[in-house]
């Protein structure tokens, strides 16, 4: 029954094989090669909930080496939901993508690894593993974000190579810093190892400042952020709702794991510095993320500096350690995927009906086009924090943690922030719905740009199916929260 | 700090690749130098991984050579999996860079500025 954990990355890999292999002779092969990934991936991905959800957390040993000497593969609560959000998003994008596009067979190949290292990243126990897994991610994201056509697009990919690479590597360093201290790379062993070593040794936080660097890189948090307003802009609409959904979100679990799993609590009470670096850091980047969303015209911008907001608040609460705050954490994870990942997809199938990108050329789009319309409707004031939709869930447990571990300032940051996202939500609703259109307006659908398809009934279907989504999951926000809480709770 | 030096040589060169590396890929304006200061900045912990798996004395982990103190094959059995990952890293790099000279005509990052500007 466990190998179904350790499949969840192999059979993407093997999958990834066959769109090239076979492309020479069968030109449209790639999607359904992915589709047939996916559904293998839910049903794999849906056993490991199962079990989860009755024996609580189960473990692999990859090719039989026991742990701590060989890689273990472990799925627990927290990690159980996201593995089944990575199969459910990659059946999604795949619906929208039959139409959409891109079309090409090396595409598919690079949408299974990208799934097979995201997967891995979530199931796997061991620091020098993930950092292999997190790098699998990054390879077939640079790979992905360039396969727009465009030159911009390279530029942009280059340029998150150059910095995601760099981050990995100071994650690496930090693993070796961590070797050299404990012996071990087992996630559990070292719990106790580094206790052994002692939290205040000049080796374990130098290996903290520099795993945590590299990881903040990949989850894009203000400063180190500058790689992905670009990488989301300039990609194809699939690929950008793809890596907006699960990319930053398997760095943030990553950090999760690391700060708790490896370091504890104790390390961050014995450390005060480490925690208010972490919650400062996030501060800022909830605040300046959203103004510099407030402040583009261009859609996928928007969204791309709505996300490195949002994720200032799920790193702000892993600073607190705090049991709600991080609770709400895992939660805003999963529902930041759904939320974002719906939104590039609904801006995408504005792009493509009728060729709108900018906030400009929103205006009386809700008469052209209302069930898309609805669907951005609701997936923005979900992602303001509105009850009884998925972010609300996040948001509530995020501040309710900041006030019982009485960091004020963070609770007052969540409250701004929502604020602020409201607003740069607001005046795209506010034109969608209550501005008249303007009179040239079918002159835009030509220069859309884009190889001139239809919107498919799976595009539009999938828009809805994530609005619908990132309600249900509010609705039932505290049966999540029941499967996550078991999980974190040994942590304190 | 001369003993630091004679004794220590290994790490004051991982550190100082690390600096030239990273200085590259921030200072030059040209992204196949960058790339190439990526591979320095990687190349410097490479040889640090490595470094710490040293046993003064020590034999290679094979069986019938030496008998006493090993060195540690684990850090080095770890930098072949990242480097591989480096030559991955720098394959994807070089052909984003075709693709880059391609649509604009330079490696220079001031020059494809302005043709974006002009664009």
């Amino acid at each position: 029954m466990t190998d179904a954990l350790v499949l969840l990355v192999v059979v993407p890999i093997a999958a990834s094989l066959f769109p090239v292999v076979l492309g020479g002779r069968f030109e449209r092969i790639g999607w359904f090669v992915a589709a047939a990934m996916g559904l293998v991936h839910l049903g794999l991905s849906a056993t490991v909930a199962a079990r989860v959800l009755d024996v609580g957390r189960i473990s692999y040993a990859v090719g039989g080496f026991e742990p701590p000497f060989g890689i273990e593969l472990v799925a627990d609560g927290i990690s159980a939901p996201l593995l089944v959000l990575v199969s459910l998003s990659t059946l999604g994008v795949l619906a929208y993508a039959r139409r959409a596009g891109p079309h090409s067979n090396a595409f598919y190949s690079e949408l299974a690894l990208l799934t097979a290292g995201i997967s891995g990243v979530f199931a796997t126990a061991d620091v020098f593993n993930l950092y292999v897994f997190l790098e699998i991610t990054g390879l077939a994201t640079y790979a992905l974000v360039a396969s727009g056509r465009s030159p911009s697009a390279a530029l942009a990919s280059l340029k998150y190579l150059f910095v995601g690479t760099i981050g990995a590597s100071l994650y690496l360093l930090g693993v070796g810093y961590l070797y050299i201290m404990t012996g071990t790379l087992n996630m559990a062993d070292l719990t106790e190892a580094v206790a052994a070593v002692g939290y205040t040794s000049p080796a374990i936080l130098t290996s903290f400042g520099l795993i945590v660097t590299g990881l903040l890189v990949k989850v894009a948090v203000f400063p180190l952020h500058t790689w992905q307003p670009g990488a989301y802009a300039e990609s194809p609409d699939t690929v950008s709702a793809y890596i907006s959904a699960l990319v930053s979100t398997a760095a943030g679990y990553a950090l999760v794991r690391i700060i708790y799993a490896v370091y504890t609590t104790e390390f961050l009470d014995a450390v005060p510095l480490a925690s208010d670096a972490l919650v400062a850091l996030a501060s800022v980047s909830i605040v300046v993320g959203a103004v510099l969303a407030v402040m583009q015209s261009d859609l996928k911008r928007m969204l791309a500096y709505s996300s490195v907001s949002q994720f200032g608040l799920v790193v702000a609460a892993i600073g607190l350690a705090n049991e709600t705050a991080l609770v709400g954490a895992v939660v805003h994870l999963v529902g930041h995927a759904v939320m974002k990942g719906g939104l590039f997809l609904t801006v995408g199938v504005f792009a493509t009906g009728l060729g709108v990108r900018t906030v400009e050329d929103f205006a009386g789009l809700a008469a052209k086009a209302p069930v898309s319309s609805a669907a951005f409707a609701v997936l923005a004031f979900s992602m303001v924090g509105i009850p009884p939709a998925v972010g609300f869930v996040g948001k509530w447990n995020i501040v309710v943690g900041a006030v019982e571990a009485g960091a004020w300032s963070v609770a007052a940051v969540v409250v701004v922030s929502t604020l602020l996202t409201l607003a740069y939500f607001g005046r795209v609703i506010e034109r969608m719905y209550f501005t008249a259109p303007e009179p040239e307006a079918d002159a835009v659908s030509t220069d859309g740009g884009n190889d001139a398809v239809e919107v498919s009934f799976g595009m539009r279907a999938v828009v809805v199916a994530s609005a619908v989504a990132a309600v249900v999951l509010g609705v039932l926000g505290s049966d999540l929260i029941a499967v996550i809480q078991p999980a974190l709770e040994v942590y304190f | 700090m001369i003993d630091l030096l004679t004794t220590h040589y290994n790490y004051v060169a991982s550190i100082l690749l690390f600096g030239i590396g990273l200085y590259v890929v921030m200072g030059s304006r040209n992204l196949v130098k960058k790339i190439i200061g990526m591979n320095i900045f990687q190349v410097g912990i490479f040889l640090f991984f490595v470094t710490t798996g040293y046993v003064d004395g020590g034999a290679p982990p094979v069986v019938g050579h030496g008998e006493e103190a090993f060195v540690s094959p684990l850090p080095h059995v770890l930098i072949l999996t990242a480097i591989v990952v480096g030559v991955s890293l720098t394959a994807v790099a070089l052909a984003l860079v075709i693709r880059i000279y391609d649509g604009y005509g330079s490696l220079d990052e001031d020059v494809i500025k302005e043709v974006q500007v002009d664009d």
